[in-house]
């Protein structure tokens, strides 16, 4: 909790939840920044939530004396950036690493969160497309760990350390295990993904991040609570 | 000899039409880095280099460095902004906030304005007029941006990230609103993103960059008309 005549004022504004506030919430607990978690209310949006992101009116949101961050990719890279001083970077130096890194975070954001969202929303042939198409952005991450020269051979996306890349996809993790548990699906598959599978184990374990990745079993339950409200009545013929 | 030298052999592949390429066109003229432009077959022939270049995607612009492929417009420019540091302009303010909220704008242009103005041309009746609304309300947001900051450029005083995100559009903006015969880019609910707009359009080196706009309204004008053409009588 911020004192008063601390230098620094850092907010979080989101739900524990989310796989967006979670990437926010590693990348801070790696940094060592301490920070007040506002829970968000959601229904109805918070004036806060309303005032700091008025644009989009989303989560998470990062308050840093008194000025928001929005877009979970940006808040990360502001932090790094903000302290950049503090290790360990999240960013790598050379210039080249950093558009590959920036390269596979806008993958995990363009490519496989809509995917997952299919599975998240899809029923029956719907739920197998978004599946299929799912399984095959995560094989793309397979081969770019086993053939990049950027990311082959080592611990993480960021090389021995944790990086940007492996937040944004990282932070996936428990929505990943929850939908896979709550559509009764395999997306993650250690064989066919074996080194995939690997990392996001070690991951998962690592500091940082196994303090605030939510519990897998709670995340499969609340999606299904989600899906479950999703699926309209039968109608009558 | 074009394309190397201090700055290294540098390539881009793209089709000059594309708003994304047209984007990094911008940068590198802005830093004066002389390029090899390939112009790819997108449509019909994707040539090998393209899809060695860019096997996750296939798609255009990349940008070869030094052998080296760098892909997704805005990753582009911001890799041009890093590698070439030493060299103004500066496309990237320095303050960390002010990086964030650049990058923010940057990815609003390409989440909400791109979709809702290809919706504005792609579509027809009542979802094309959805798709206006929704284009005029995102420039909106845009012209509030320039309001608060009292600046002529998103950038500042000189041309920055998101000055390139939206620029590089620019003349596809300008060909839709006279294929559709929209207007999106009002002078009277938007008059600073208008007087950007101009602005930006006669900037010294940008405007080397543009795709030809005759050859463009050709281009949109048979897409669009394909688009709305009846369907085959059964």
């Amino acid at each position: 909790m911020a004192t008063e005549g601390e230098k620094e004022q850092v907010k979080l504004l989101g739900v524990t939840l989310s796989p967006f506030v979670v990437r926010v919430r590693i990348a801070l607990a790696l940094k060592g920044i301490d920070y007040e978690f506002i829970q968000e209310t959601m229904q109805p949006k918070s004036e806060l939530l309303l005032k700091s992101n008025p644009v989009h009116k989303k989560i998470p949101v990062l308050i840093h004396n008194g000025k928001p961050v929005c877009e979970s990719t940006v808040i990360v890279q502001y932090i790094e950036e903000a302290w950049g001083s503090k290790a360990p970077n999240l960013m790598p130096k050379d210039p080249y690493d950093r558009a590959v890194a920036r390269f596979w975070a806008a993958f995990v954001d363009d490519k496989i969160f809509p995917s997952m969202r299919g599975v998240f929303l899809g029923q029956g042939e719907q739920l197998q497309k978004a599946v299929e198409e799912s399984v095959t952005n995560f094989l793309l991450i397979e081969e770019a760990l086993r053939t990049n020269q950027c990311f082959a051979g080592k611990a993480y996306f960021g090389g021995d350390q944790i990086g940007l890349v492996d937040i944004a996809l990282g932070g996936l993790s428990a929505f990943i295990k929850g939908l896979e548990k709550a559509t009764d699906s395999v997306l993650i598959d250690p064989e066919k993904m074996p080194l995939l599978s690997a990392w996001m184990d070690r991951f998962c374990k690592s500091d940082g991040v196994r303090e605030v990745m939510p519990d897998f079993t709670k995340q499969a339950e609340f999606i299904s609570t989600r899906r479950a409200s999703m699926i309209s009545p039968p109608t009558a013929k | 000899m074009e394309g190397c030298g201090e700055d290294g052999q540098v390539k881009l592949l793209g089709v000059i039409r594309s708003p994304f390429v047209v984007r990094v066109r911008i940068a590198l003229a802005l830093k004066g880095i002389h390029c090899e432009f390939i112009e790819e077959d997108v449509l019909n022939n994707k040539s090998e280099l393209l899809l060695q270049s860019n096997p996750v995607h296939k798609k255009i612009p990349v940008l070869i460095h030094n052998g080296k492929p760098v892909c997704e417009s805005m990753i582009i420019v911001q890799y041009i902004e890093e590698a070439w540091d030493s060299k103004a302009p500066f496309l990237m303010p320095r303050d960390p906030y002010d990086r964030a909220i650049a990058r923010f704008w940057a990815a609003f242009i390409d989440d909400k304005v791109i979709p809702s103005i290809l919706g504005a041309f792609r579509g027809q009746g009542e979802e094309q007029q959805k798709a206006v609304e929704e284009s005029v309300a995102n420039l909106l947001l845009l012209e509030e941006v320039l309001r608060s900051t009292g600046k002529a450029y998103f950038g500042g005083d000189g041309i920055g990230l998101v000055d390139i995100a939206l620029g590089g559009l620019l003349v596809l903006i300008q060909t839709v609103e006279k294929v559709t015969n929209i207007v999106l880019i009002d002078t009277q609910k938007t008059p600073l993103l208008s007087a950007w707009a101009d602005q930006f359009c006669k900037a010294d080196k940008v405007k080397n960059a543009f795709p030809d706009r005759a050859e463009l309204f050709a281009f949109l004008s048979a897409r669009r008309a394909k688009l709305t053409s009846p369907p085959p009588g059964n």
